[in-house]
């Protein structure tokens, strides 16, 4: 009898585990599942971007290196990202290589919250905001979103979510799950209450190339806020690199040097050869990029169309790869309706409730997939809403 | 590019029904887009891919270079013409560089390939000189890796 339990930290313990992992045990035993729960690109690598990694491996670099990323790395993120999103950031002191996003949210909450603090994000939600939270000991709020609104945070739903001993404000444009963008005005709204507030802005933009209506803007382009906000990215999305866990932050010399402090010790650095791989990708990947984000945007239309055709309501997500069509006709919650779905028609979705309550009633179908999985997907999905009275 | 002709060409095994599906057009729409492509000589036709090693049981094939000599027979496009129509000929291209015509050829076995290089090409006027390549293993066919064995293995099939 594993007794073990005893020894770990009562704020892990009473963690809950990822909605998601439950899905994965089922699907993965069934063998002719149709999965649209990725949550990856369906590409492999560009070849050229892999060649850079096996380049490096053969060139014997396999070394550590600064701690912050090699200094051809951080150069080559400054000019990316003023040439792309505006803000200009310093790689000596204002810019951090990390293992993904993942890693670069984790140590700046770390690095900024102290014990109960508040964190406002917007919900539904990538799955590891608020639990990163609670791992510092600090408190997250939540900001529904809606599907009537697309997704998008309302400056009014902020405004009325906040109370005070609120430090910092987690956005996610293009949204996972959603899909959902900010313009530019609803991002002027929620900058000019960021400053009013003296919130520390933390913005995950690693869809931000995937965008397919309008121009992406970031918040750390508008006045006032380089100095509150801490731009997080990588290469996982864009440039279907999500095994290489590369990617970067960037923001004041004062909290990159915080980030840094934690980083150091627990990570030390990111691999070099995913750093090269980046250096590639930055360098030379648009063509590719767009090329896959072409193929997102084909799908995406399909899908959607699909999912309105069925009966399943679901808004055009504007951003990212994910379609999430509301699933209340059906009567059922998010988790049964995937679980019977699963059961009856082996299609795999996530239920929306994985990504935060705010998902309750809608399921998450990527379409980083083939066009004969999304096809032969909506052909049983049919089927499975045809045995099912429907409001 | 023409729609239908880009789903086509991205190798997914899609019906007409479902091109039809995908684009919104309806499955009629379809075969009359491809009759279309067809008629304008831009689609020749449309067949699956085999693994080579699955065919290699029952097939061999091999490239044949060939030199032509074009003097008193007018160019090279009477004698490729001719040669693509052998039936063992699957492709016929006319090369820069050291020979002419480049051609691929599959038989039953070793034997009826050297048939077809002595008994046919040789004996075509122009043709001066062949030189035979068997294929041994593919390793790529199509824009298809043979044997990949799954890049994707490892990928959880639900992730968030």
């Amino acid at each position: 009898m594993d007794s073990s339990g005893r020894f770990v930290a009562r704020h892990v313990a009473s963690l809950p585990k990822s909605g998601i992992r439950d899905f994965f045990a089922i699907v993965s035993k069934m063998k002719d599942a149709v999965s649209l729960g990725i949550g990856e690109p369906d590409f492999v690598t560009p070849y050229h971007i892999r060649e850079a990694a096996i380049s490096s491996l053969e060139k014997g670099r396999t070394s550590y290196t600064d701690n912050r990323g090699t200094q051809q790395f951080r150069e080559e993120i400054s000019r990316y990202v003023a040439k792309n999103y505006g803000p200009e950031y310093d790689p000596e002191t204002e810019i951090l290589g990390t293992i993904g996003v993942s890693e670069a949210l984790d140590i700046l909450l770390r690095s900024t919250l102290n014990p109960g603090d508040k964190v406002l994000y917007h919900e539904p939600c990538y799955v590891s905001y608020a639990p990163s939270v609670t791992l510092c000991h600090a408190e997250a709020i939540p900001i529904r979103t809606v599907a009537a609104d697309q997704f998008a945070l309302d400056p009014a739903a902020l405004r009325a979510a906040w109370q005070p001993g609120c430090k910092l404000l987690i956005l996610n444009f293009p949204t996972n799950p959603t899909g959902g963008t900010a313009d530019r005005s609803k991002l002027e709204a929620i900058a000019k209450f960021a400053i009013e507030k003296d919130l520390l802005v933390a913005s995950d933009e690693i869809y931000s190339e995937l965008t397919f209506e309008g121009d992406h803007v970031s918040i750390a382009s508008l006045p006032g806020m380089r100095e509150r906000t801490v731009f997080l990215h990588g290469f996982s999305k864009a440039f279907a690199m999500t095994g290489f866990r590369i990617g970067y932050a960037c923001g004041p010399a004062a909290i990159i040097d915080g980030m840094l402090k934690v980083h150091q010790y627990a990570i030390m650095c990111a691999p070099i050869m995913s750093q090269e791989a980046a250096v590639e990708a930055l360098r030379n990947g648009r063509d590719s990029m767009l090329h896959m984000r072409d193929k997102y945007r084909e799908r995406r239309d399909y899908i959607v169309r699909r999912f309105n055709e069925l009966g399943l309501p679901c808004h055009l997500p504007r951003g990212a790869f994910y379609a999430f069509p509301d699933i209340t006709s059906t009567g059922m919650d998010s988790m049964t309706f995937a679980q019977k779905l699963l059961e009856q028609q082996k299609v795999a979705m996530v239920p929306g409730t994985a990504f935060g309550e705010a998902g309750a009633g809608f399921c998450r179908a990527s379409f980083s997939t083939s066009y004969e999985k999304i096809h032969e997907a909506g052909e049983r999905i049919a089927r499975f809403l045809d045995t099912i009275p429907r409001r | 590019m023409n729609s239908v002709l880009k789903l086509i060409l991205d190798g997914e095994a899609l019906d007409t029904a479902q091109i039809g599906k995908i684009l919104g057009l309806g499955a009629e729409a379809v075969d009359r887009e491809l009759a279309a492509l067809r008629q304008q000589g831009v689609l020749l036709g449309m067949r699956p891919v085999l693994n080579p090693s699955y065919e290699s049981e029952h097939r061999v094939r091999a490239v044949i270079e060939i030199k032509i000599r074009t003097e008193g027979i007018g160019g090279f496009d009477g004698i490729a013409e001719r040669i693509s129509s052998f039936e063992q000929v699957e492709s016929c291209y006319l090369m820069s560089g050291g020979y002419d015509l480049l051609v691929v050829v599959t038989a039953d076995n070793l034997y009826k390939v050297a048939g077809f290089v002595h008994e046919r090409l040789a004996r075509i006027d122009g043709v001066q000189g062949t030189s035979t390549h068997f294929f041994l293993r593919a390793y790529k066919k199509d824009g298809f890796i043979v044997n990949a064995e799954g890049s994707r293995r490892d990928q959880p099939s639900v992730s968030p």
